[in-house]
């Protein structure tokens, strides 16, 4: 919404186009509604989850022009003009994004909820930084919550994936598949 | 779009399985990457309306009077519900039907639901809510379980065992009095574990869609689509034929999605009322009003120890704060006694144990249900024997392990046991022997011990109907398709199905279709429970499949006129084991199966063998298989601010077989997670003097460890399969979590010689044992006092060494099987 | 879900706009920058404004600029993350840049604004609930109700300070430019708070905080310790924000040493402050004045952990932060 813009009445909508996963959504919705509601409802990408829509677990990020933020306290009527990327922005025609393949060899992706937030939260790390320290990849996913895995599986995931990126032709360990010892 | 790329499997020579034991991925993680999965919340259908509920503001009161005129005329309002709409109470143990899906004469917790609204929106919904004007007489109410038991507040409950006592137990097998009287040290210690919840990342939701023909679907994030499915057709006087229930994948479950619930029972009579479909997102606040987690437990545990460490007697009491309703709560209270007895041998058991009503949201079942308390108290009992008979902690639980293939005094069949190698392999690898006791000031290691069940000997309610079902399809395309009612919850459930059918047929199980947690198309197991649903759904899938397979082998035999055993399958291939040039693919052995059989289809079921033990709540902890683990916990503790941050973790899980060891290796570190959380700083907890609300319900203040508070995990899968198990594989969703929280308490004391008997171990905890030591008192901080009761007399049953058969001496209290399950 | 209830939204285009359009709205109208602190506040039901005026638009609102004299200034609206990112916040000011990362999460860090986290609501237990807890407790002073539950004898509120970036700002001596419909007025920004959790700002109502002034980089240190429960998410328990001056030899000129998290406004402990003035940062030396920190703090029962344990952190965290000031450059 640009500023010269009339204002929008309480309960009154908003008509916007979105640009998400590259693709422009018309959109024709209530000003309050949060871009992680427009994002599900209006648009139907629910791979968007939802945990406390207060900022307090980070499982609705996605990415505005390729930094995560939280979707349940973000409004579409800023975002006109911004590239929004969700995790169903992240295959392409030649497959699953190194995250997503990397994830899924080494079941970082359990229940699955948290899932699509921590992809994205990495995918943010490593286009700033190819070759994160286990620390940085600590802090960087430190807004993420995840009850399931304890969080070492999706280390080792970003870690391979990140390793594959940079062209190495890396394979999970025996450790990480079949334990220590 | 180039198809995902798996991990080469194990060539068909290599080893006699090639599918199990094999890091593969799971079926669904594909979905779950790329945000195809569907969870409850995903679901919209068209003129789909949404519900709101409102909840009491009052732990205890009467309800006077609901008006819901001004909420009915909203705009927007479609309908709206009250308790008396709903009248037929309903429960998830037979024993405890104490629930209603809306309140009728009065509430017992704040949360406790008291009316519904379906609107076209959820604003709408939850502004017509405001409108409601309910009327409450307050009753005083019952904080804890020293409140519950003095006996001065109204009762919550018109039943139990005594006043605000839902459940009192008392067993004694062998005279432990003697036993104690034989110890050359009398241990006794009292310890309290507070209660936690599951916080399941994806909040509780479930849609309801009743159509006109009298049919009713209801999708919901829910563990045990069964018993939703019983309890629908009970409270909404349904014939069963008429619902069906799906389970979605669970956003995470750990217990918390166990119970048939109020939200789901309202959306569906809603969705009759309206004719159109209703759905129900509960908020965060909500989902801990849910609760039916860890229940504070408060534990007194008196034990005989001769000089070599060996076990003369011990004598368990646990207080459980059940909050306001039954919920599992009989079977947790008896798993708190249960399974003592099943990691070092107790000559002589007592077992006192009670569970009370208090005005909180219901404890339930969470990870590990019942067991995680009195594990930790045992644990760190031994830990501080062990110091007084000056033995090395690990030393002495090495020498003393129960035997294989044996039965414990409670009458537990052991099977399998592998407890003795998972503690020398962490003691190996922590280099225990040369640092325990001996790392400087503030750097500790702890060790403990554990055991679970891989499933519940018995189901809930009494049939004699197999606990796991699965019926195979046969596609003469070559497909495959699996049905079971077992329902994914992150844990890899679909997967194991894929995996057991794809080894026994030999076939891609990525190649096989997945079916699950359907009542309408899937035949009943019981749910994702008890650590129930590798060793039950992967027996009954094992049988479906060698049915299966034995069609095509005729088949096939008939077809190249050779004996059946000459016939193997492997890699999508049917081959003569004589002569591997003679091939045809599974998809062509197919259609001869189908040609010569018809349509093929098998099925497969599992029912837990019978155990030994004969007396009255001989029912809770009997299982066909008991895992096993160990741990080291390396900590370090702040002697400033008395913060805790573990270091290092090194576990080792007996698990028969892992079926998948990648699956299994996640469960190992994310039970070490949960466990972490609960040692450390997860809290259940609520302001007594401010109306019982709860604490914090929300996820900033429900401390749930970051990746900053996860420690490093050294995770060491132990092998020896169980005769029991599909390929002998055992439990590992819950188990690894026990030893957690002792091994970090017994850490605790070693880094700094403070006993926090009482988890979660908090800085303050920490810093006032450190003050104590400091001023030469006992460096101790914990619970003081376990409250009176009037136990009940025990019911004596003999252990099997004293010539007991598993039945009571008064044979008039002794019911079959015993009288509560799970 | 957790739903904002609805609003009329206004986005100014310049500082001018801003001004205008809050006098013009209704008396309960609120300007939004990052959104991370009103929107679940909003979704929560504390403040239900019916009229949001958003200042993303206002590019000058958001500029980081390094004066001639090298005097760095903030504007209100930059994110977190980018304060912490700019070379010159990293270079003149290393301990600010690094408080910023302190702040909730990295993702929390994108959208929230300095000027945000200077001007965060107050916090309590009592507080920071659902309207249906709310309701269960009768409410409280702060929102809807009449008792501050944390004293309930108090005629006063006593939600609690809670911001990190405030504790080190007001040690460092930062000064705001406050912008109402009566003109610019710069200010130290210790004088923007009052010890009241419920009226915890001096700004007026129809001001917009635009600027935060830095002091000169040289010639000085600065430190920020936070306690908290977890290594991201929390709001501190306590905060402790550190100044020193120290001359060739290592000698104290001049010190400030500011708690946050124990009040209702940030706490500046004048007499730990001057026990370090003429000293080197001694053990002894910061022994001392940590002791005098903790006696000037009195944490209540209104955020995690007990009252008692944040008291007793007071020591060890001071000492920390001044071992942090005498390690620095």
């Amino acid at each position: 919404m640009a500023p010269s813009d009339n204002a929008i009445e309480a309960g009154a909508n908003i008509s916007l186009e979105l640009r998400v996963n590259g693709e422009l959504h018309a959109v024709s919705v209530p000003v309050h509604k949060t871009l992680l509601e427009v994002l599900r409802e209006d648009i139907g990408l629910t791979g968007t989850k939802h945990g406390c829509e207060l900022g307090e677990c980070g499982t609705c990020t996605v990415l505005v022009d390729g930094q995560p933020v939280l979707s349940c306290l973000a409004l579409p009527a800023v975002l006109e003009g911004h590239d929004v990327t969700t995790v169903e922005g992240l295959e392409s025609a030649d497959g699953l994004h190194p995250l997503q393949q990397t994830f899924v060899e080494l079941g970082a992706a359990q229940c699955g909820y948290c899932t699509p937030g921590f992809v994205l939260a990495a995918k943010a790390l490593l286009e700033k930084n190819s070759q994160p320290s286990r620390t940085e990849i600590e802090t960087a996913l430190g807004g993420n919550l995840c009850r399931c895995t304890g969080y070492l599986k999706i280390y080792e995931a970003v870690e391979l994936a990140a390793a594959r990126m940079r062209g190495e032709p890396a394979e999970p360990t025996r450790e990480m598949l079949y334990g220590a010892g | 779009m180039a198809p995902v790329k798996t991990p080469p499997r194990k060539a068909p020579t290599e080893d006699r399985l090639r599918v199990v034991g094999t890091s593969l991925p799971k079926v669904d993680a594909v979905a779950k990457v790329t945000g195809r999965t569907k969870f409850a919340d995903d679901l919209f259908l068209p003129r789909m309306l949404h519900c709101r509920m409102l909840r009491s503001t009052t732990p205890h009161a009467e309800i006077v009077s609901i008006d819901t005129q001004r909420a009915e005329e909203h705009p927007g309002v479609v309908a709206v519900l009250v308790g008396s709409d709903l009248p037929t109470p309903y429960g998830i143990l037979p024993v405890s039907q104490d629930e209603h899906a809306l309140c009728i004469d009065k509430v017992r917790f704040i949360g406790d639901p008291v009316a519904a609204v379906a609107a076209i929106d959820e604003e709408t919904a939850f502004e017509a809510c405001e409108l409601i004007e309910v009327e409450y007489a307050p009753l005083d109410s019952v904080v804890d379980i020293a409140d519950a038991l003095d006996g001065d507040d109204p009762a919550i409950h018109s039943y139990g065992d005594a006043h605000n006592v839902h459940k009192a137990i008392a067993l004694e097998f062998g005279d432990v009095e003697t036993g104690l009287a034989e110890a050359d040290l009398v241990q006794e210690d009292l310890l309290f574990y507070e209660g936690s919840t599951h916080l399941p990342m994806e909040q509780h939701a479930a849609l309801a869609d009743y159509r006109p023909d009298d049919r009713l679907t209801l999708w919901s994030s829910s563990q045990t689509p069964h018993y939703v499915h019983r309890a629908l057709a009970t409270v909404l006087e349904m014939a069963p034929s008429r619902i069906r229930v799906i389970a979605t994948p669970n956003g995470g479950g750990f217990g918390g999605k166990s119970d048939p619930f109020n939200h789901e029972i309202v959306v569906a009579e809603l969705s009759r009322r309206t004719g159109r479909p209703v759905k129900i997102c509960l908020n965060r606040e909500e989902v801990f009003y849910c609760h039916r987690g860890r229940h504070p437990t408060l534990m007194w545990i008196k034990t005989g120890f001769k000089q070599d460490g060996s076990i003369t007697g011990m004598h368990f009491r646990s207080f459980l704060d059940g909050g306001a309703y039954g919920s599992y709560g009989v079977a947790s209270t008896y798993y708190t006694g249960a399974l003592q007895t099943v990691t070092y041998p107790v000559a002589a058991y007592k077992f006192e144990g009670l569970r009370v009503f208090t005005n909180k949201p219901p404890c339930g079942p969470k990870r590990g249900h019942g067991t995680p308390q009195p594990r930790f108290a045992l644990e760190v009992h031994i830990d501080k024997a062990a110091e007084k008979l000056g033995l090395d902690p690990a030393r002495m639980r090495l020498d003393h392990l129960v035997e294989p293939d044996s039965v414990t005094a409670n009458y537990l069949k052991i099977g399998s046991m592998g407890l003795g190698a998972c503690i020398e392999k962490v003691v190996a690898e922590s280099g225990w022997n040369d640092r325990y006791g001996k790392l400087p000031e503030g750097k500790g290691l702890g060790l403990a011990c554990g055991s679970y069940i891989s499933g519940a000997g018995l189901p809930i309610y009494w049939n004699n109907m197999p606990h796991s079902g699965v019926q195979l399809k046969l596609d003469r395309g070559g497909g495959v398709t699996v049905f079971c009612g077992s329902t994914e919850i992150g844990q890899g459930s679909d997967s194991v199905l894929a995996y057991v059918v794809a080894e026994v047929l030999g076939i891609d199980p990525f190649e096989i279709d997945i079916v699950t947690a359907d009542t309408s198309l899937t035949p009943v197991d019981l749910g994702s429970y008890s650590s129930r649903v590798t060793l039950m759904t992967g027996n009954a899938a094992l049988q479906a499949a060698e049915r299966a397979r034995e069609l095509l082998v005729r088949s096939v035999a008939e077809k190249w006129d050779m004996p059946g055993v000459r016939v193997a399958m492997a890699d999508g291939q049917v081959f003569d084991v004589q002569d591997p040039d003679c091939t045809m693919t599974f998809a062509e052995a197919v259609v001869l199966a189908e040609s010569k059989f018809g349509t093929i289809g098998t099925v497969g079921s599992y029912t837990p063998p019978r155990s030994p033990g004969r007396y009255r709540g001989a029912g809770v902890g009997p299982s066909p298989a008991y895992s096993y683990s160990a741990t080291v916990a390396e900590v370090s503790v702040d002697v400033d601010t008395g913060e805790t941050h573990v270091d290092d973790v090194w576990i080792a899980h007996d698990i028969g077989q892992a079926i998948n060891p990648v699956v299994a290796i996640g469960q190992v570190e994310g039970s070490v997670y949960m466990g972490l959380g609960e040692a450390l700083m997860e809290e259940m907890t609520y302001r007594g003097n401010r109306n019982i609300v709860h604490h914090h319900p929300s996820m900033l203040e429900y401390k749930s460890p970051t990746t900053h508070e996860m420690c490093r995990v050294h995770t060491y899968l132990i092998e020896d399969p169980d005769p029991n198990g599909p390929f002998g594989a055992k439990e590992v969703g819950q188990g690894p979590l026990l030893p957690i929280p002792p091994a970090i308490v017994n850490g605790v004391y070693d880094a700094v010689g403070a006993r926090v008997d009482e988890v979660p171990v908090t800085p303050q905890k920490v810093l006032a044992a450190l003050k104590r030591r400091a001023k030469q008192e006992e460096p101790r901080e914990g619970p003081k006092k376990a409250p009176e009761f009037d136990w009940p007399d025990a019911i004596q049953v003999p252990p099997p060494w004293a010539g007991g058969d598993g039945r009571a001496l008064d044979e008039r209290r002794e019911i079959g099987g015993g009288g509560v399950r799970t | 879900m957790m739903r904002l209830p609805q609003f009329r939204f206004q986005v100014p285009a310049t500082v001018e706009e801003a001004i205008a359009q809050k006098r013009e709205a209704p008396p309960d109208a609120a300007y939004v920058a990052g959104g991370t602190d009103l929107y679940p506040n909003m979704k929560r039901r504390h403040q239900e404004p019916s009229v949001v005026i958003a200042l993303h638009a206002i590019d000058e609102l958001r500029r980081i600029v390094r004066g001639a004299d090298g005097v760095v200034s903030i504007g209100a609206t930059a994110t977190l993350t980018e304060v912490a990112t700019h070379p010159d916040v990293q270079v003149g000011y290393p301990a600010l840049a690094e408080t910023m990362h302190l702040i909730s999460t990295p993702i929390l860090q994108n959208m929230g604004t300095i000027g945000g986290n200077v001007l965060l609501d107050t916090r309590c237990n009592y507080y920071d609930q659902n309207y249906e807890w709310r309701k269960s407790i009768d409410f409280c002073m702060k929102k809807d109700g009449e008792v501050c539950w944390v004293a309930p004898q108090s005629p006063r509120c006593w939600a609690v300070q809670s911001a990190d970036s405030v504790p080190l700002l007001v040690a460092m001596g930062a000064t705001v430019d406050l912008v109402g419909p009566d003109g610019e007025r710069s200010i130290p920004i210790e004088g923007l708070y009052h010890d009241d959790g419920i009226l915890y700002l001096s700004k007026q109502q129809d001001e917009l905080l635009t600027r935060i002034h830095l002091p000169h980089p040289n010639g000085w240190r600065s430190s920020y310790r936070k306690v908290r429960r977890r290594g991201a998410f929390d709001f501190p328990v306590l905060g402790v924000g550190a100044w020193a001056e120290l001359d060739a030899d290592g000698v104290v000129q001049g010190a400030r040493i500011v708690l946050g998290g124990v009040a209702s406004s940030p706490v500046v402990v004048e007499s730990a402050a001057q026990s370090l003035v003429g000293s080197s940062l001694s053990a002894e030396v910061i022994d001392e004045a940590a002791e005098l920190a903790w006696k000037t703090g009195r944490p209540l029962d209104n955020t995690d952990f007990t009252l008692y344990w944040r008291k007793e952190m007071i020591r060890p965290t001071v000492r920390c932060a001044l071992e942090d000031l005498a390690s620095r450059r």
